[in-house]
């Protein structure tokens, strides 16, 4: 009998640390808080969206607000449309703010930057960023900087 | 002209066995149902399989964690890239290293056991006289066997992970004196909970219906000999390991 109570003692031991340990690692470690919560959907074209990828976050003035929902492509117009899924505790963001796709430090991860504007409206539901600047891609520059410099060298 | 022969040879066996080892996963599915009405007994094995095995897995985690974090710090600090070594840790232990490692420490612990315990089940005739009694030896022995595998890995798995982890932290943070702070605040935004940790689960899962499979499977189609028994627990760890490391590719090419 004392076997037998040792025996169910060890193993549901054993399970509920398994669980505690599988609980520790979700929690502590990963991303989680992003999957949870209300939140909003606001779209943004872009020209170019660089390196952005899915779940990138979306950040007001350095904090993440937000995450980047979708990307996908405007076969009519040629841009690229961003779902951004925003808190619904950031509810005050005015209508003419402006999206600009920005990279964490130097070369780290592209993210998307919500610049507020001046509008006493809201961003609702469903609505449309309209003012957005596309990423800075590195190659553009590169050749920008070459092609200015081999055109005021000849001067 | 022999290797050729021996090739030949060597490749039908692997697939005889591979068709056996099948068929016997089918036998087991099929009396699962009903083994699972015995809840005592599956209970009784994750305890064998699994309890017994915890200092084990404890140990190695503690360890492999303490070797990632001093290695990795190591090298990070040169490059001023210390505030990686959270990230970098964790993914390597949640995607790889947990699974894969506790799957081989696993086959080597509660794998030899289960296939040592079947297979002198077999020798000394237990297995013919449960027959006799109208008992299932499928269901009695060999199914609460591999579900208690089949339960028991992934929570190893998530132990081994979480005390690496914390053996990391502990040489980082405590021992070569990083901030505990830069060794916790980058993991969320690099490390994914269904990507990441819920793929290593899922391998974990893997992983121990595998283990549990070709350790009952061994000791079950034992020599009923002596030899045949040490033969079949030493083929248990061998197969194993080396299923579980192809398992892994397959299932990293697949995830990722």
């Amino acid at each position: 009998m004392g076997q037998n109570k040792s025996v169910e003692f060890a193993t549901g031991l054993f399970i509920f640390l398994g669980l505690l340990a599988l609980f520790f690692l979700i929690t502590q470690t990963t991303n989680i808080s992003a999957y949870g919560g209300e939140g909003y959907s606001v779209t943004a074209r872009f020209a170019n969206v660089g390196s952005l990828k899915v779940r990138a976050p979306v950040a007001l003035a350095g904090v993440t607000i937000g995450r980047v929902e979708n990307i996908t492509v405007d076969p009519e117009r040629l841009d690229a449309i961003v779902t951004l899924t925003i808190d619904s505790r950031y509810g005050q963001i005015p209508a003419d703010s402006s999206a600009s796709i920005l990279t964490s430090g130097l070369l780290g991860e592209k993210y998307v930057g919500i610049d507020p504007g001046a509008d006493t409206e809201n961003l609702q539901q469903g609505d449309e960023v309209l003012f957005t600047q596309s990423a800075i891609v590195l190659e553009n520059l590169i050749s920008k900087y070459l092609f200015d410099s081999a055109s005021g060298g000849d001067e | 002209m022999t290797l050729l022969n021996d090739l030949r040879k060597g490749f039908a066996e692997f697939l005889a066995t591979f068709g056996a080892v099948s068929i016997f996963l089918l036998r087991i599915l099929a009396d699962t149902p009903r083994a699972l009405l015995r809840p005592g007994l599956i209970f009784r094995q994750v305890h064998v399989v699994g309890a017994n095995s915890l200092v084990l897995i404890m140990m190695a985690g503690l360890f492999v964690g303490m070797v990632l974090g001093l290695q990795f710090y190591n090298t990070m600090s040169k490059f001023g890239a210390e505030q990686s070594l959270g990230p970098v840790v964790v993914l390597a232990l949640v995607r790889e290293l947990g699974p894969v490692v506790t799957a081989l420490l696993f086959a080597g612990r509660a794998g030899t056991a289960l296939a040592s315990e079947i297979g002198l089940m077999k020798a000394t005739e237990q297995l013919a006289g449960m027959e006799m009694m109208a008992v299932d030896p499928m269901r009695y022995v060999v199914v609460p066997r591999f579900l208690g595998a089949f339960i028991a890995m992934p929570l190893l798995t998530a132990i081994f992970n979480a005390i690496a982890i914390l053996g990391a932290w502990a040489v980082a943070v405590q021992m070569m004196g990083m901030d505990g702070g830069q060794f916790w605040a980058p993991m969320p935004d690099n490390v994914d909970v269904y990507d990441d940790v819920l793929g290593g689960v899922m391998k974990s899962v893997f992983f121990g219906a595998a283990a549990g499979l070709l350790a009952v499977f061994e000791g079950y189609r034992a020599y009923p000999t002596a030899e045949g028994v040490s033969r079949a627990t030493t083929r248990t760890v061998v197969v194993t390991a080396m299923s579980v490391l192809v398992l892994d590719y397959m299932l990293t090419a697949i995830l990722i």
